[in-house]
């Protein structure tokens, strides 16, 4: 899929919050037979913060690398599987915090994991048709796993804000886009619960793999790239174990995961993961290289992009706080805390 | 915070927006509808960058309704680059790191909810600039 205009990333802003508990924390409380924790540690919202304020601090981000007037976007979409409302949109809170309203579409998306690349998807379709000059697309959650159960080692928080506009304006261009879906039941909420379900095992092959790999190789085939011309490959990450054998299936290096590979130190960001990833990748690519993202969400489905970075991106690197910033500024907490700051303890 | 006020104050919580009086050209924050400066009608919006620093703090151990799972927490008077000194809680900061001059910017946090059926407040709160690592 390609955009009738010309269109690529003209800001982009990541986020991860400060806390970050240790899997030695978890192993602690709940021995499982010595096995090492899927990640060393995961990144925890503070007591105040949830998927609307994180969404407004990258939004924040991505204008400020845009250097954009925020009233001329015209579309906030935020994707999300933790929205702080059933009913309420955290999009028009977001946009009303970043100044783009009133003039503008708002709306959340929810597709588990990969909401943010579904909203970005259609922002590019938004700006490509020429409805619109500027969109911004959000993936961001603060995820929860049931206490004991291996999604707590990894269930985080972050994610990021891409600002979509013309060609001309961006840091990277948008080559193309392939989406690849089917119904296959690997993980699910239902409503009123607190904590998703998960069908185990089944969430690797049939899921994770069947759909990442389908969407890269497709879009790959469709732009003509072959594996050694990226220079960055971004996928979905709630693990560490998922893309490193993603990348190896596809014939790419450690080299080429290492910029956009975050899981070790944060855990999985949901929603937010393959974005941050991508912003990562951003943060330190150069001009002229390609990047390959791939989203997965289950339920299922993969969404994958093909970008190509643009002598403008050096400028506007620095003009907002990194990824690896944010990694860097971190405090350990144990699991009572944790406990707190998720909401777990029980006041009144 | 009922629905009305929420509503009236969404600018002046999430996006700092206060007013310069177009008479003496005061910066004000809170917007007023009266400069208490010159006493004209003030009325031209002035969107805050959000930079300021540590005028005062104190700890607060014993905290009002819907704030006490926050406890212990700081709250301190900020100036911003621009003038206003405005009252904010500080977020993402160990008490004991608190100190008069500190420069903060601002972010949009959660302040309060109205019990778990009720309306989530945002505003505005403020947190040491952040450090940046070297590039890469």
């Amino acid at each position: 899929m390609r955009p009738a205009l010309p269109v690529g990333i003209v800001g982009y802003g990541g986020y991860v919050p400060r806390y970050r508990l240790p899997a030695s924390e978890i192993s602690r409380l709940w021995p499982s037979g010595g096995e090492d924790g899927p990640v060393s540690s995961k990144a925890v919202p503070g007591l105040d913060e949830d998927t609307v304020t994180m969404s407004i601090e990258a939004a924040r981000n991505a204008l400020d690398r845009a250097g954009i007037d925020p009233a001329q976007i015209g579309a906030v979409w935020v994707g999300s599987e933790s929205h702080p409302y059933a009913v309420k949109p955290t999009s028009t809170i977001v946009a009303e915090a970043i100044g783009a309203v009133p003039h503008v579409l708002a709306a959340d998306w929810q597709f588990a994991c990969k909401a943010g690349t579904e909203a970005l998807q259609a922002a590019l379709g938004l700006v490509g048709s020429g409805m619109v000059r500027y969109g911004l697309a959000i993936g961001m959650d603060a995820a929860q796993g049931k206490p004991s159960d291996a999604l707590e080692y990894t269930a985080a928080a972050g994610g990021a804000a891409i600002l979509v506009g013309p060609a001309e304006e961006a840091v990277a261009r948008c080559e193309g886009s392939v989406s690849y879906v089917t119904d296959t039941p690997d993980f699910w909420r239902r409503p009123g619960r607190t904590y998703p379900e998960h069908a185990g095992r089944f969430t690797g092959q049939p899921a994770y793999f069947a759909h990442s790999l389908a969407a890269a190789r497709e879009l790959l085939a469709e732009l003509g790239w072959r594996p050694d011309e990226l220079a960055h490959a971004v996928f979905h990450q709630p693990n560490v174990r998922f893309p490193t054998q993603a990348g190896q299936q596809l014939g790419l290096s450690r080299q080429q995961m290492a910029l956009g590979l975050l899981s070790p130190e944060i855990g999985n960001a949901y929603a937010g993961s393959s974005l941050l990833g991508l912003v990562a990748a951003l943060d330190g690519a150069a001009p002229e290289q390609r990047i390959l993202q791939v989203s997965f969400g289950s339920g299922a489905g993969s969404d994958a992009f093909g970008w190509i970075t643009t002598p403008l991106l050096p400028e506007r690197q620095q003009l907002a706080s990194t990824v690896r910033d944010y990694i860097a500024r971190q405090r350990q907490i144990d699991y009572a805390t944790y406990l707190r700051y998720r909401g777990q303890i029980v006041m009144e | 915070m009922s629905s009305s006020s929420h509503w009236r104050t969404r600018r002046q919580r999430l996006a700092l927006v206060g007013e310069q009086c177009p008479h003496c050209q005061a910066m004000l924050f809170p917007p007023r509808d009266i400069c208490p400066s010159c006493h004209g009608p003030a009325k031209e919006p002035y969107h805050y960058g959000g930079v300021g620093s540590v005028y005062s703090f104190s700890e607060v151990y014993t905290a009002p309704d819907a704030y006490e799972h926050y406890a212990p927490y700081v709250v301190a008077l900020v100036q911003l680059e621009e003038g206003p000194l405005l009252t904010a809680q500080l977020t993402d900061v160990e008490p004991e790191d608190v100190y008069v001059g500190m420069p903060v910017e601002m972010v949009t946090r959660r302040l309060r909810a109205e019990g778990p059926e009720g309306l989530i407040s945002y505003g505005y709160k403020f947190r040491p600039v952040p450090e940046r690592v070297a590039a890469h």
